[in-house]
């Protein structure tokens, strides 16, 4: 059974632990070592505010998500199944569409001359183009598009478990309907808000394409920060070490949350 | 039925959202179709322009090859190595196996800017930048994953047992295998195969990094292309790409569903 399984693990060593173990060498060492590439970024304002950036934005990403998703997994989930069906649908059909198009969508959708700034103006609700995109808002915008599936997947899955008898019980003892929701269909529900809130939060902290091209240069996000490094001043070293920060704060929330949920749920929703 | 105040808002916001998730990937064909150079709504007149120009560009063509080919070598790797993968997980109860597992979901873990720069600086040693067999070999990987969750999940719903009745009757494990579960899980098999190729097409961010000279994917000539200013036949390449998504899904839910 292990000669079954070792070619892909070998694949899976030589092409992302042996390059992950790599930068985590070339962060510490340089002609010896050095632990002057983290004391820069501790102590260096560009790198401290574009962490700090990257979690604000990758917070603010996720309680928008929560806030868009669990509407529509809620709706799918109590309404009869063709519905609901199509509803899933319509959540997966951006799913498989590269996240690049969906990018170039939003340019299109959300520059000054773009779809909506035209309709806007048509409509004479504004008489200047509005500065939708190149800023942090088309980041923010174009980023929960991306990630929302990531949300109303693992929340569906979670209220598709919850009993209706459960509801029904609660209306037979006289609870208004907010109140059984507020009381029992809630809580039942959060491990799948901690599923998805875990995994948009995750994937927002890495996200590069859509802060890249819709950030104007102004937002500029962790991952960036690594790019920039490597391509624009072959600061490997420093480049190493934004990485290595970046993989132990996604692993750490995986272990903490792992404590309450089973990593395969919040896994295995793609 | 008495319809709450509660659950019209309900369907409003729903509603909302769905527009706001299913906007951008309609909006991109009829901008491909538009004869504007830049971005009018309604657009001023219907012209394959836009199409034209790509078919008609030798780097745009080229680009399209290195992805075709990419993503067809990464199926054919990707596929065998997984369903092996799958299989020994599925089948074996060595404790390791459990570990073994969860590093070949690494890929879906690790952040993707963090596994392209890792694969950089690997690759700039040893001389793969910029080659095709660089780029075959950072997809697999990147495309394992898809296989090995979805040939799991078929093999979740085969009963072993009837492995072992075949080889009670003399067929050997290899053979059994291949004329007895194989055919079972097959669909699954192809599913998985289907997201790999989805996930090397649109594949973005390592190729940034690893590709270059004449082995570069589209989506590549794509990013630098969006970095510069917006060109409408960056919209016919992004319909076209879309398209095949959903054809490519569409196949694999179908041959998902006859597996059950």
């Amino acid at each position: 059974m292990l000669a079954l399984v070792s070619p892909a693990l070998l694949v899976i060593l030589l092409l992302i632990v042996l390059p992950v173990g790599w930068l985590a060498w070339q962060s510490i060492y340089h002609d010896g070592f050095t632990l002057e590439n983290y004391r820069r970024i501790f102590t260096e304002d560009i790198y401290w505010r574009s962490f700090a950036l990257t979690f604000e934005i990758s917070l603010a990403v996720t309680l928008i998500a929560l806030l868009l998703g669990y509407p529509v997994a809620y709706l799918a989930n109590s309404v009869p199944k063709g519905w609901s069906i199509l509803i899933l649908a319509l959540v997966v059909l951006p799913f498989w569409t590269s996240v690049l198009v969906r990018a170039y969508a939003w340019l299109a959708l959300l520059q000054r001359t773009g779809v909506i700034n035209q309709l806007l103006r048509y409509l004479d609700v504004i008489s200047e183009p509005l500065a939708l995109v190149h800023n942090t808002f088309g980041t923010v915008v174009a980023t929960v598009h991306i990630l929302l599936p990531f949300m109303v997947l693992p929340l569906y899955a979670t209220m598709q478990k919850i009993p209706g008898d459960l509801m029904q019980a609660g209306a037979s003892l006289g609870a208004s309907p907010s109140l059984t929701f507020a009381r029992v269909f809630l809580p039942l529900s959060l491990p799948g808000v901690l599923a998805g809130c875990t995994m948009v939060f995750v994937l927002c902290l890495g996200f590069y394409i859509t802060p890249e091209l819709l950030g104007g240069g102004r937002t500029v996000m962790v991952s960036m920060l690594v790019s920039r490094n490597v391509e624009l001043y072959n600061q490997f070293g420093a480049a190493s070490a934004v990485a290595v920060v970046l993989l132990v704060s996604v692993l750490l929330i995986f272990v903490a949350v792992s404590r309450f949920i089973s990593l395969d749920r919040i896994l295995g929703q793609k | 039925m008495r319809v709450s105040p509660a659950r019209i808002a309900l369907y409003v916001v729903s509603a909302l959202v769905l527009v706001y998730l299913i906007l951008p990937v309609l909006i991109i064909a009829p901008i491909s179709f538009s004869s504007a150079r830049f971005l009018t709504f309604p657009p001023p007149s219907l012209s394959l322009r836009w199409y034209q120009q790509y078919f008609s560009n030798p780097a745009w063509m080229q680009a399209t090859r290195v992805t075709l080919t990419v993503a067809l070598l990464t199926v054919l790797i990707a596929t065998p190595l997984g369903v092996a993968a799958a299989y020994a997980i599925s089948q074996s109860k060595l404790r390791i196996m459990r570990l073994i597992h969860m590093m070949l979901l690494l890929p879906l873990v690790v952040p993707i800017i963090i596994t392209a720069v890792g694969i950089f600086f690997v690759y700039a040693k040893v001389g793969l930048v910029a080659t095709l067999p660089g780029l075959v070999l950072a997809n697999v990987m990147l495309g394992l994953p898809y296989v090995i969750i979805s040939v799991l999940a078929g093999l979740q719903s085969f009963d072993p047992a009837q492995e072992m009745v075949a080889r009670s009757l003399g067929m050997n494990r290899l053979r059994s295998f291949f004329a007895v579960t194989l055919p079972q899980i097959k669909s699954s098999v192809v599913a998985g195969g289907i997201f790999a190729f989805i996930s090397a097409m649109d594949e973005t961010i390592v190729a940034l990094f690893i590709s270059g000279g004449q082995y570069q994917p589209l989506t590549k000539r794509m990013f630098t292309a969006l970095r510069d200013e917006i060109d409408p036949t960056i919209a016919a390449i992004s319909t076209l790409m879309t398209a095949a998504s959903f054809m490519l899904v569409l196949l694999a839910s179908a041959r998902q569903k006859k597996s059950g």
